[in-house]
């Protein structure tokens, strides 16, 4: 059964120095407060894994903690670039990055792979692109039925997958509903789980279309409401465009990048 | 306040082309919708000339009726309005690997003679590192498996360009046959809608051809735009001029008020 647990405690003794890390959530349910007590922590040489890496991910490449990304696609969606995933990539600022790069269809599988032990996944993809030349966790494999040739996939499986749910019971049973992403993917893959979650009831009511994720194969739940902020958890909370969008400038300057991070991450709790 | 030709008195060129890159949905049912250009040219179908067209987001939602252009593929409003959600490994495995899909709507940071993409790096010369863009998302897929493939993208020298830096997506290949020797499902890309004119793979050799411009636009400063020495038709059409109804429509859905009220 999960334990319920504070942020700080699950994060300590769930993720260490070189560890996988898998944070997911496609645009909705992305669990930022978890990342930002990754950075109070100090915890570092990560290999983070996600299909977006979005703003969370530009926080902590900017910060340092990541030496690796599995990823993607790597924007700031509707608003441009990641300037500190830019800058780490182009110039190794604050480190440099070293990057193995997939397109949707071909990181989706890689985790439906992780979450069935399975060592690769098939998929028509990648016909024709660059990607396969950089990177070595795509390849070829013939079918032995039809003897079509498809693209084989690595898979994935983190050492943690770190998710941000609606709502957990007391025994640590995790739902979340409305886009689920691949988080489910993501969560069966990893070797440890931890969940943020808004609420912690005492049952829970079933949703419409709702993902549940059995306390026995979660590690830890954390209580942190409006811990996807500024994504957002339906039901709870909308989705902060306007943050995306002021994080545009803020990001583009190392200087004031630092300065956010640590008035509204380091220096908070 | 006469509107004897039906045609709007003024409108941006971004404007033109999301305009036309709404009308060349025509007759499609189903449509997997890229964030940006696309989205806004996929949702103004949906409001003018195609209200059931079905718009699919890579979040996992089928036929999402948003009232206001999301900002991200991710907008609980996609949900909220779908017809279903489902989880991202299906959308990309049963939903679009399967072929399912009419019309897949791309943007592009650059793009050849044949419509391949690049959205991954850009070559900045021996001296310096690799400029970064955002990466392949769903388009490498996308392209392979959608019936055919629209692109949206503005029109200029860095845009299309004689050689891509690095091939993410395939549109034509290296021409004819292509697609089908790498075993590429649907017909790839049938128009490239920018905000001077509308190109066309040329049905034997696949190159990009100059068919219309927008009115306004002249043909020298659609070659001029362009990275490689473009092709015309014999005969270039002139694209309609935005409708006060289409424009209603567009500004209404930038702005999120409800362009019906």
């Amino acid at each position: 059964m999960a334990e319920i647990r504070s942020l700080r405690d699950a994060v300590a003794d769930l993720i260490h120095d070189g560890d996988t890390v898998a944070m997911e959530g496609f645009t909705h349910l992305i669990p930022f407060a978890a990342a930002h007590e990754i950075i109070r922590q100090g915890i570092t040489d990560l290999t983070l894994v996600r299909m977006t890496p979005d703003v969370i991910y530009d926080q902590l490449i900017g910060m340092g903690v990541a030496r690796r990304l599995v990823f993607s696609w790597g924007g700031n969606p509707g608003v441009g670039s990641l300037h500190r995933f830019r800058d780490a990539v182009e110039n190794g600022w604050p480190r440099p990055l070293e990057l193995d790069e997939h397109s949707h269809a071909g990181m989706a599988n890689r985790y439906v792979a992780g979450a069935s032990r399975l060592p690769f996944a098939v998929l028509r993809g990648y016909r024709g692109s660059d990607l396969p030349k950089r990177s070595s966790t795509i390849a070829t494999v013939t079918c032995p039925f039809t003897g079509e040739e498809l693209a084989a996939v690595a898979a994935v499986n983190p050492d943690v997958t770190v998710i941000h749910a609606q709502r957990a019971d007391r025994a640590g049973n995790v739902q979340l509903w409305g886009l689920v992403g691949v988080q489910k993917e993501a969560a069966l893959a990893a070797d440890r789980v931890l969940v943020t979650v808004e609420e912690i009831v005492d049952e829970l009511e079933p949703m419409p279309d709702a993902v549940v994720l059995p306390g026995w194969t979660v590690s830890a739940v954390a209580h942190v409401p409006n811990g996807a902020h500024p994504s957002y958890a339906a039901g709870y909370s909308v989705r902060d465009n306007d943050f995306y969008q002021a994080w545009d400038p803020i990001s583009r300057d190392r200087e004031a990048f630092l300065a956010w991070m640590r008035e509204h991450v380091l220096e908070a709790s | 306040m006469s509107d004897t030709t039906n045609a709007a008195p003024d409108w941006t060129a971004d404007e033109l082309m999301t305009v036309n890159a709404a009308r060349a949905l025509h007759g499609s049912r189903t449509c997997f919708v890229g964030i940006g250009l696309p989205s806004a040219a996929a949702n103004l179908a949906r409001r003018t000339s195609q209200p059931d067209l079905v718009l699919i987001y890579e979040s996992g939602t089928l036929g999402s009726k948003p009232t206001r252009l999301p900002l991200s593929i991710g907008d609980g409003e996609l949900a909220a309005t779908a017809d279903a959600v489902v989880s991202v490994p299906e959308i990309f495995n049963y939903w679009l690997q399967a072929g399912r899909i009419d019309v897949g709507f791309l943007g592009a940071a650059q793009v050849d003679r044949y419509a391949n993409i690049n959205t991954t790096v850009i070559d900045r010369g021996p001296d310096r590192p690799e400029g970064r863009l955002p990466g392949a998302g769903g388009a490498p897929e996308i392209a392979a498996s959608c019936r055919k493939v629209l692109m949206v993208l503005r029109h200029s020298r860095r845009n299309f360009v004689e050689r891509l830096d690095f091939v993410t997506t395939v549109g034509h290949g290296s021409g004819p046959g292509d697609r089908a020797g790498l075993g590429l499902l649907g017909q790839g890309p049938v128009a490239v809608i920018t905000d001077l004119g509308v190109l066309r793979p040329d049905p034997e050799t696949a190159e990009l051809v100059l068919t219309e411009i927008h009115p306004g636009v002249t043909v020298e400063q659609v070659t001029e735009a362009t990275g490689w020495k473009l092709r015309v038709a014999d005969s270039v059409g002139v694209t309609e001029p935005p409708t006060q109804a289409e424009l209603a429509a567009l500004r209404a859905l930038k702005s999120g008020g409800d362009p019906r009220a």
